[in-house]
């Protein structure tokens, strides 16, 4: 192969690594690595997506035979890049720009930051609050619950996330909201522990996992679907268990 | 009620801000939350829990598709946080602490109920993406 047909197919796959990172469905991915290689005049090339891979096939009579495998951890949700990436499948698809400099906007898409950690966790205080209230709280609950959740995400920032894996992370995280809350229960900041718990483990649900599993799985993707429901299944299956984990310490010890 | 609505649009956001949405598009993750959330609050009166979810649900999927087209980008980048507030987060807890009590029948009755919540969203996510695209704006722009 050539090498500007060369480029193409891995600049394709380029762009089909970043969506697939960053949380996007797989339809999307087979998609955006078709459409760059068709407009780039490979048309022998064939992808293979799965939750966790790429493989990229092209080669015809006419073209030189090329095959990549790429293995992709599933990691974050960063949307924005997503998004990116997508605008600049659609500003191909216009013809604006060469095979390099396509490669350059995908170099800046995977470097784009995220959110810094602070407003992460801000963030995360926000919604346990917020959820906490749609679960009946009352304010003094959702106050309790803003500060768990901002409790919770700087352990998953800066504990869990770098060095735990998936299913303790989910254990791990269950068991700081709970015990965040029950102290702050104690003190008597909060009135409901239930309503206060369940507000501030929601950032922990794997949100991004289990809408896409439906997507993939109805988009008849079973196996990166299946894949991707039992990761979101199993988290909140070991969130679940964080809390009664600490539910069940805190009988014994009131017995 | 009033109140309901600005802590699902609130919490909406905040979870748009953890998934790294693009700025420009927290108003638009908040407005999906909250009109979903709304629907379901006014739903809920008049049938129960898994049917009010189905619609509401229905709803966000909707309104996460006109936004994709309207916006030009991903459809998920709307939906996985418009659909938060109706994830039976509330359900999951209930089941494990009635498990860790020993309380084996609420755990099943409960479980149960977040299971059918959490199939009417699938249900609503399937049924509105079959929709043709046609009805959520004009040309193939960026299907789904």
């Amino acid at each position: 192969m050539e090498g500007t047909e060369r480029e193409v197919v891995e600049t394709a796959m380029e762009a089909g690594h970043i969506l697939l990172e960053n949380g996007a469905e797989i339809f999307r991915v087979e998609e955006t690595i078709n459409r760059v290689c068709r407009h780039y005049g490979v048309e022998s090339c064939n992808a293979f997506v799965l939750s966790n891979g790429i493989f990229v096939t092209a080669g015809s009579v006419r073209e030189e035979i090329f095959a990549k495998v790429q293995h992709i951890p599933v990691s974050g949700s960063h949307l924005n890049r997503v998004a990116a990436v997508n605008q600049l499948s659609r500003e191909i698809a216009q013809g604006q720009y060469t095979i390099g400099e396509v490669r350059q906007r995908l170099e800046e898409i995977r470097r784009m930051p995220g959110k810094t950690k602070r407003m992460q966790i801000l963030a995360s205080g926000i919604g346990s609050g917020a959820f906490c209230y749609l679960y009946g709280g009352t304010l003094r609950d959702c106050g309790a619950a803003f500060l768990a959740g901002v409790l919770l995400y700087t352990f998953v920032l800066y504990v869990s996330g770098p060095h735990l894996k998936k299913m303790m992370s989910g254990i791990a995280g269950g068991v700081v909201a709970t015990v965040a809350c029950m102290v702050l229960y104690e003190l008597g900041i909060g009135q409901h522990l239930d309503r206060m718990v369940i507000g501030s483990i929601i950032p922990l649900v794997p949100g991004v996992a289990f809408t896409n599993a439906i997507r993939d799985i109805a988009d008849e993707n079973y196996i990166a679907g299946s894949v991707r429901m039992m990761d979101a299944l199993l988290v909140f299956f070991c969130i679940a268990m964080g809390v009664g984990l600490v539910y069940t310490v805190r009988q014994r010890l009131m017995l | 009620m009033i109140g309901q609505v600005i802590a699902a649009v609130a919490g909406t956001i905040g979870f748009s801000v953890l998934y790294s949405v693009p700025r420009a598009y927290y108003p638009y993750c908040g407005l999906t939350g909250g009109a979903g959330w709304l629907l379901y609050c006014l739903l809920l009166p008049v049938c129960p829990p898994p049917e009010a979810t189905l619609l509401a649900a229905m709803l966000v999927v909707a309104l996460s598709r006109i936004l994709a087209v309207k916006e030009r980008c991903p459809v998920t980048i709307f939906l996985i946080s418009g659909i938060f507030p109706l994830v039976p987060g509330g359900g999951v807890y209930w089941t494990a602490y009635y498990i860790v009590t020993g309380d084996v029948e609420q755990a099943a009755k409960t479980g149960f109920a977040a299971l059918k919540v959490a199939v009417s969203i699938v249900l609503a996510i399937v049924f509105v993406f079959q929709l043709p695209q046609k009805l959520f704006g004009h040309g193939k722009s960026d299907r789904r």
